[in-house]
């Protein structure tokens, strides 16, 4: 590539079930966004967006992550993709709450939430992918993880973007929409009730007749590939970014 | 009023063990999820009317006392006569006592939610006066000394079969097996209570501050006759369910029948104001309406939650919930179910006792996009969340401390990016008791509530971190 051209940066967050259990899906995420023509710098210092304690209701223990966030991400006006519409929500909508009691975090929580983009929404509204063909071959059916689509909206990218590629065919499943049971500590805390929810999902995927299942959430995705593996379905799972840089191979 | 701790874990586990129950709930859900689509779809300014009934709403709790103030003139100016309780035992005694002054002794009632929440049933019982349900599923649900499933819906749990069984039982009745014959015992029965009857009682859908009217509305017609052939009519409402203006109620009414049960319109929507006027034949001779707080002014001060308060109780966000869909009704533990249970039961009752709630939701949302008044779920659920923490650090709870220490160290370890590195390490080094290929099977507490259903990912050797360094393409390198 041409070093001279001065490439638009963005900063990648990964989030901490990427960068600890699937780093394959970052690295993914990163090589889709650098072939746009992105200079991609993934800050070395970030860890998590602070959502467990969040979410489980421990503000105080939350609000230490997150400071932590803001102190790694807010560098200047640079985009921030991340890999997880649940974690990307997270920063866009909850930290204006958590630091409702503190001005000075509130004013860069403001700035930083305007910052955040979900990973598809962002490939799919800065121009799509560069290629038609990521030579991923096979029928998939597209699973809704609920933050990215309730909390930002995203619903028609990620189908955009898989329906964009050759080779790769799009069928729906019904209740695409549906919770998958995960919720975070929510599969910790009532786990039979997730796994119901869970059983659902995964013969709904079954039923749609698609051999692969893609989501941009890997919470979701980890959730859904436990039950998978666990009862041997005959289903791949996979993050979006992964069928569209190498057609899930790695 | 919840006296014992609600268990949601067991309660789930109970209903998920349940099959009949489990196709009974998807049956059901799927039904009024697609019934409300439909009704939904057919209106092509509903976001509008969304939008216009929650700010009528949010005018009406952050005005709430002024318009009970004006509603209570209203109902008076028409005759009527309002009661105010601040509890669920005021509102009983204010009943009990409108009964025994008239020498009550058979009360008719139509569903109403709130009567569920102040046991009214029970406490009229207790006090010798009969009282009996007139909805066909509240009718069911009260002969088998149950509890209703939904708010809307009460008896869905129950199947053609087990309502066949109970009439034979409990009315001496044969066993009928057309859904048609069991109809016509009940409005026989019915019937008699309906004539005899010295009282009705109803809720209270909306209640119009201007005028005094109140709305009802139904699909059988029995709240209509409990509210007009008994000469006496008592309504209990819950302070929320107030309008500002008479003409603000036909958005509502589209909202609710729409939102609930997928109808245009409900079959009967009877708009009652004060009792019979003089020269009038039909109708009570005294109208009571019973302004029941239990709790809710508080809410009404909390900037976080008080949005649970624009409920209209359509139910939709039951219908929709994913949770509710595989545990049911009684999973609860209370009147209501569902997300609005989970926002409002803790609300109502001792947080301690109910806080297993609001955890009860995986966040998901779907309820926030169907509420026909847009309550915020998952932030006000976030919120109660907050409060049950606060609230069990304030208190002795033995059972949090290693889940408040499991977070003080995550957060201790997720604020600082050379412990967050070890702690990885460390982790990567003790799965390997645990690993099978690049998944883990068995792990211990909490974990193996995870690992009993499913198998959870290994850390991986290398994490993202470490192979983009190897790379070489960190920050400054893109050039």
């Amino acid at each position: 590539m041409p070093s001279q051209e001065k490439k638009e940066r963005i900063l990648l967050f990964v989030t901490c079930l990427v960068d600890n259990f699937f780093p394959e899906v970052g690295e993914a995420a990163a090589d889709v966004i650098s072939n746009m023509g992105f200079e991609v710098v993934f800050p070395e210092k970030q860890t998590c967006c602070a959502q467990p304690a969040f979410n489980s209701g421990y503000r105080h223990d939350a609000a230490r992550v997150a400071r932590h966030f803001l102190d790694v991400f807010d560098l200047g006006n640079e985009p921030i993709v991340c890999p997880s519409g649940s974690c990307a929500a997270m920063v866009k909508n909850c930290y204006s709450e958590l630091f409702r009691d503190d001005p000075e975090r509130l004013e860069q929580a403001e700035r930083i939430r305007s910052n955040i983009y979900e990973f598809s929404e962002f490939v799919f509204d800065r121009g799509g992918l560069p290629v038609s063909d990521s030579g991923y071959r096979g029928r998939v059916t597209f699973h809704d993880s609920c933050h990215a689509l309730r909390e930002l909206g995203v619903r028609s990218q990620p189908r955009e973007l898989l329906r964009s590629l050759e080779g790769v065919e799009l069928v729906e499943m019904e209740m695409a929409d549906a919770c998958c049971g995960f919720g975070g500590t929510f599969s910790l805390k009532y786990p039979e009730v997730s796994a119901s929810m869970l059983g659902e999902k995964t013969d709904s995927i079954l039923a749609s007749g698609a051999d692969a299942v893609v989501s941009t959430d890997m919470g979701c995705l980890m959730n859904i590939r436990g039950l998978v593996s666990r009862k041997k379905l005959p289903l791949k799972v996979f993050h979006l970014a992964e069928i569209l840089a190498s057609g899930g191979e790695r | 009023m919840i006296t014992q701790r609600v268990d949601f874990r067991k309660n789930s586990k109970e209903a998920l063990e349940n099959p009949k129950l489990g196709k009974a709930l998807v049956n059901f859900t799927d039904r009024s999820r697609a019934a409300r689509g439909r009704a939904v779809g057919e209106v092509s300014s509903w976001e509008d009317f969304r939008r216009e009934a929650r700010e009528i709403k949010k005018d009406v709790i952050d005005n709430l006392a002024g318009y009970l103030v004006e509603l209570e003139k209203s109902v008076t100016r028409a005759g009527g006569r309002v009661h105010w309780a601040e509890d669920s035992s005021q509102a009983r005694e204010i009943i009990l006592g409108i009964a025994r002054e008239n020498g009550v002794s058979r009360v008719v009632k139509s569903k109403s939610m709130a009567t569920e929440e102040i046991g009214l049933n029970g406490y009229l019982k207790e006090n010798g006066i009969e009282t009996v349900e007139t909805d066909l599923g509240e009718y069911i649900v009260q002969l088998s000394d149950d509890h209703p499933f939904h708010i809307i819906t009460p008896a869905i749990h129950k199947t053609k079969d087990d309502i066949s069984k109970l009439f034979s039982e409990k009315l001496g009745v044969p066993e009928y097996d057309d859904p048609q014959d069991l109809t016509n015992v009940a409005r026989k029965r019915l019937r008699e209570k309906f004539l005899s009857a010295d009282m009705g009682v109803s809720g209270v859908n909306f209640a119009v501050a201007e005028t005094g009217t109140i709305a009802i509305v139904e699909n059988e017609g029995n709240a209509r006759l409990s509210t007009t052939l008994p000469d006496i009519h008592v309504a209990l409402m819950g302070i929320e369910k107030i309008v500002p203006k008479f003409e603000q109620l036909s958005v509502f009414l589209s909202l609710l029948a729409r939102s609930a049960t997928g109808q245009k319109s409900s079959t009967y929507v009877s708009l009652i104001t004060g009792p019979r006027k003089d020269g009038e034949k039909d109708g009570p001779g005294q109208f009571h309406l019973v302004f029941l707080d239990n709790g809710r002014s508080d809410i009404a001060k909390s900037r976080e939650t008080r949005e649970s308060l624009y409920c209209i109780r359509c139910g939709a966000c039951i219908n929709i919930c994913p949770v509710y869909r595989q545990v049911g009704g009684h999973s609860y533990g209370w009147v209501y179910s569902g997300p609005i249970g989970a926002v409002i039961t803790p609300q109502l009752n001792d947080l301690e006792k109910t806080a297993d709630l609001p955890f009860a939701s995986s966040l998901c949302g779907a309820c926030r996009d169907v509420c026909p008044v847009k309550i915020d779920f998952p932030h006000v659920l976030l919120s109660l969340r907050e409060k049950a923490v606060e609230k069990a650090r304030g208190g002795r709870k033995a059972t949090k401390i290693p889940e408040k220490l499991a977070f003080f160290l995550w957060g201790i370890v997720f604020s600082n990016p050379v412990l967050y590195r070890i702690a990885g390490k460390i982790l990567v080094r003790l799965q390997r008791f645990h690993k099978k290929d690049r998944e883990l099977e068995k792990l211990p507490y909490p974990f193996s509530k995870w690992t009993a259903e499913k198998n959870f990912p290994a850390f991986s050797g290398k994490p993202f971190r470490e192979r983009w360094k190897e790379k070489n393409l960190t920050g400054k390198g893109g050039g």
